[in-house]
């Protein structure tokens, strides 16, 4: 059997549920960042496969830009992150409720 | 079964692999652990571009989330000393939800994907994602959001010199 568009669709269908699964009982702040961008990748590699076997181009343009964007955010997230750290000593979720009732 | 189909099971598996290390490593909680293997589970990922014809991408990938990005993350992991990780026990109830919830949503996937065939009744692939060919896209059909991209990095730049500043009022 020839390794068609569902091969990948379904690796990438459990690696985001790996990063979903990551963000949901990890936590860390910084583990589930990686977590996110796991779940950023399974996207790319839904949107490259879909690319590759419908002869068009745009999907792979998609994710450039999707790279790009999570580059930014990466850098914008862990700025905030090493922030958070300087005014509470901590990057634990458990540790920020003040939000909480 | 051909080189590419046996090479797609390993680069698959090791992606699957590495990225389960990521968020539950059985012998290490240290974050720098998750980073390593996040790179691992990256520089497979980009193997399977390579795979699907996506060469350019492949190497955008390589250079740009394992190089920059993780080595963003790893200067963090430094920058913040965390020790105490390893000393916290994970919630019994977060755990259980957490399963519980994403083996749902793995079923809805799966089953939406046996369901549908999306492969079916397609054509050959043909498409080559060589740099240029995909140079010459960004720089006419995709000008300005190329533009706007480069104006959302200078963007986050400014935004992440501000935000550590020592003194964040």
């Amino acid at each position: 059997m020839n390794i068609g568009l569902e091969h990948y669709l379904v690796v990438s269908a459990l690696l985001f549920s790996l990063g979903l699964l990551g963000v949901i009982t990890r936590r860390n702040l910084l583990v589930m960042y990686m977590s996110l961008e796991l779940m950023l990748n399974a996207a790319n590699l839904a949107l490259v496969s879909f690319s590759r076997f419908n002869n068009n181009l745009n999907g792979q343009i998609l994710v450039f830009f999707i790279i790009t964007v999570a580059a930014a955010e990466v850098a914008v997230g862990l700025a905030l992150i090493v922030a958070l750290y300087r005014k509470r000593q901590t990057a634990h979720v458990e540790d920020l409720t003040t939000m909480k009732l | 079964m051909g080189l590419p189909d046996i090479l797609f099971y390993v680069f698959a598996f090791l992606t699957l692999l590495c990225g389960v290390l990521v968020i539950a490593n059985p012998f290490s909680r240290n974050p720098v652990t998750s980073a390593m293997f996040l790179v691992l589970t990256i520089i497979s990922m980009a193997g399977l571009f390579v795979l699907l014809h996506a060469f350019f991408l492949a190497a955008v990938q390589i250079l740009v989330y394992a190089g920059a990005v993780m080595v963003l993350f790893l200067f963090v992991i430094m920058l913040l000393d965390l020790k105490e990780e390893e000393r916290r026990r994970v919630k019994k109830f977060g755990l259980v939800a957490g399963l519980v919830s994403v083996g749902a949503i793995v079923t809805i996937f799966l089953k939406v994907l046996l369901a549908s065939k999306p492969g079916a009744d397609l054509p050959v692939p043909m498409l080559e994602g060589e740099p240029a060919a995909l140079g010459k896209l960004l720089f006419t059909q995709y000008l300005l959001p190329f533009e706007v991209v480069s104006v959302l990095l200078l963007v986050a730049m400014v935004g992440v010199i501000l935000l550590s500043k020592k003194d964040l009022k």
